[in-house]
């Protein structure tokens, strides 16, 4: 049967045209395509690593970023502190040295106060006593008919006064 | 659905229509021309074979079709090339030759010694086939160099971009043939023979699905035909044993079975140096038949319609819309087929390829 008995012209026209689509895309078709495609894959893989690495390095940037601002906030805090410290010792310090002059003062205003005190009662007395004279004479000078008494009361005076 | 339901509705009544009409025109014709018998056999054996012209349509006894070349060496008168229009439909004799009618060669350019004795020169004639083969290679070439150069452009700038489209689709096509099918068949050095197997996989495709497109200048039986297959597995067969290791040579020749069945008679090593032949032999004959059983239920499936044309208009028309419908499945099952044998010849060739690729793996 014709159709099972291979053709001498058409094995021909076959070898030469499968020969020729063989030969032409072995050298400049499927080479190309699959290299190229390929690389591109690679060129993804290697670009995915780089992306991964870049966004490792960011991740340890902002890590420091992190730490540096902890650091300055902890410094921050430390010198407002000693700043408070220092305030606090300072108000506390002028507080000391006031209380001590104001000791000092109260001190002296109380010798003062005192003095006029003892100053004062000695002008009492001395007015009570002038007083009393006062009075003694008037008392006496009413009462003298009553010689006893009068010399008892004039010795008691005395003794009185002595012992003042 | 509903859509398409009408649409479908709508073909299937103009359908019946068109050929209640053409049943009736046929029907006279027939009659007027003496009712000839509509040979089916011999219709689709003429379809399938080789032919020095491509026949296009015939109207009433007029036949149009377009001459292609005749490239014929005598013995004795030398080259001769002329378009096989000088045949007139191969009906008529040029310089002594002429296409047999019947015999050994029938349907082949022959030439008459004086002795009276037919004898077949040697014959390039660029057939249909051949024609189809090398139009299909042309366009081969175009498509896979227009999607390496764009490769190459884009190479050339380091500019690695994604192709969008038609390339697009052709990487994928190509990725996946190279990367799922030739990679894990043939081994570790796959990328020395990709290249063969990417030619002979979209080749076979290519031509398998340009052979079911039914119009000029398409739809010729090119992978259906016996020598385009042969020279196919060919290739392979010389590439499988042009690389075959040592170990692939040594596993014919001296395989590990025991002694007895390869010393005194060398039962298996006979049974293996068959194998070689048979294995692209089975190539050969596989997508041979596949293409050409596709082919044929096809044009069956078409001749349905002449064929019923004698018995009267309602059958022929009911007749014509099962013929459509059952060519419709059938293409698309064929598309199904083209992609399938190119897959399996691919996968097969592959496959020796590999196991020709063989390392030692004994100690002996």
């Amino acid at each position: 049967m014709s159709l099972l008995t291979p053709d001498s012209g058409l094995l021909f026209w076959m070898l030469f045209s499968f020969g020729i689509v063989f030969f032409v895309l072995y050298k400049f078709g499927w080479p190309v395509i699959t290299k190229m495609v390929e690389d591109r894959s690679q060129y993804v893989e290697s670009a995915l690593e780089a992306a991964k690495e870049a966004k490792l390095q960011v991740e340890s940037v902002r890590e420091e970023g992190a730490k540096i601002l902890a650091e300055a906030r902890n410094k921050e805090m430390q010198l407002l502190k000693d700043g408070a410290d220092m305030r606090d010792k300072m108000v506390e310090d002028a507080k000391q040295l006031a209380q001590v002059e104001a000791d000092k003062m109260i001190q002296e205003a109380r010798v003062l106060i005192q003095k006029e005190k003892d100053n004062a009662i000695k002008d009492i007395k001395k007015q009570v006593a002038l007083l009393s004279v006062d009075i003694a004479e008037k008392i006496l000078r009413k009462n003298l008919d009553n010689q006893p008494a009068q010399i008892e009361l004039i010795d008691k005076l005395l003794e009185e006064t002595i012992t003042n | 659905m509903n859509l398409l339901k009408s649409i479908l509705k709508y073909v299937v009544l103009l359908f019946l229509l068109l050929n209640v009409q053409l049943g009736f025109a046929a029907g006279e014709n027939n009659k007027a021309a003496g009712a000839t018998e509509f040979d089916v056999r011999e219709a689709i054996l003429e379809h399938l074979a080789d032919s020095y012209e491509w026949h296009i349509i015939t109207i009433g006894q007029k036949h149009i079709s377009i001459p292609l070349l005749v490239i014929i060496r005598s013995q004795e008168s030398g080259w001769h090339i002329f378009l096989s229009s000088k045949f007139y439909h191969g009906h008529d004799e040029y310089k002594g030759f002429y296409i047999a009618q019947e015999g050994n060669y029938k349907g082949k350019i022959v030439e008459k010694k004086p002795s009276g004795e037919e004898i077949r020169p040697f014959d390039i004639s660029i057939t249909k086939n051949a024609f189809s083969l090398l139009l299909n290679s042309a366009i081969l070439i175009g498509l896979i160099m227009y999607v390496a150069n764009w490769y190459k452009k884009k190479n050339q700038n380091k500019d690695y971009k994604t192709p969008k489209g038609f390339i697009a689709l052709m990487e994928i096509f190509i990725m996946n043939i190279n990367d799922d099918l030739i990679k894990p068949c043939v081994g570790k050095d796959y990328k020395k023979f990709a290249p063969y197997l990417l030619t002979v996989f979209f080749f076979i495709f290519f031509n398998n699905i340009m052979g079911l497109v039914p119009i000029f200048p398409e739809g010729a039986n090119v992978t259906g035909n016996i020598a385009v297959t042969l020279v196919l597995a060919l290739f392979t067969f010389v590439i499988v044993n042009f690389y075959g290791t040592k170990e692939y040579w040594r596993e014919i020749f001296w395989p590990d079975v025991p002694v007895w069945l390869k010393v005194p008679i060398p039962i298996i090593p006979v049974i293996e140096v068959v194998g070689i032949f048979t294995k692209p032999f089975a190539l050969m004959i596989r997508l041979f038949a596949n293409i050409l059983a596709g082919h044929s239920i096809l044009l069956g499936l078409t001749f349905l319609i002449f064929v019923t044309v004698q018995l009267g208009p309602l059958i022929n028309s009911s007749m014509t819309v099962v013929s459509v419908i059952l060519s419709v499945f059938i293409s698309f099952v064929e598309i199904l087929v083209a992609y399938i044998q190119a897959y399996v010849f691919t996968m097969l060739s592959a496959v020796f390829i590999g196991l020709a690729r063989v390392e030692g793996h004994h100690q002996h």
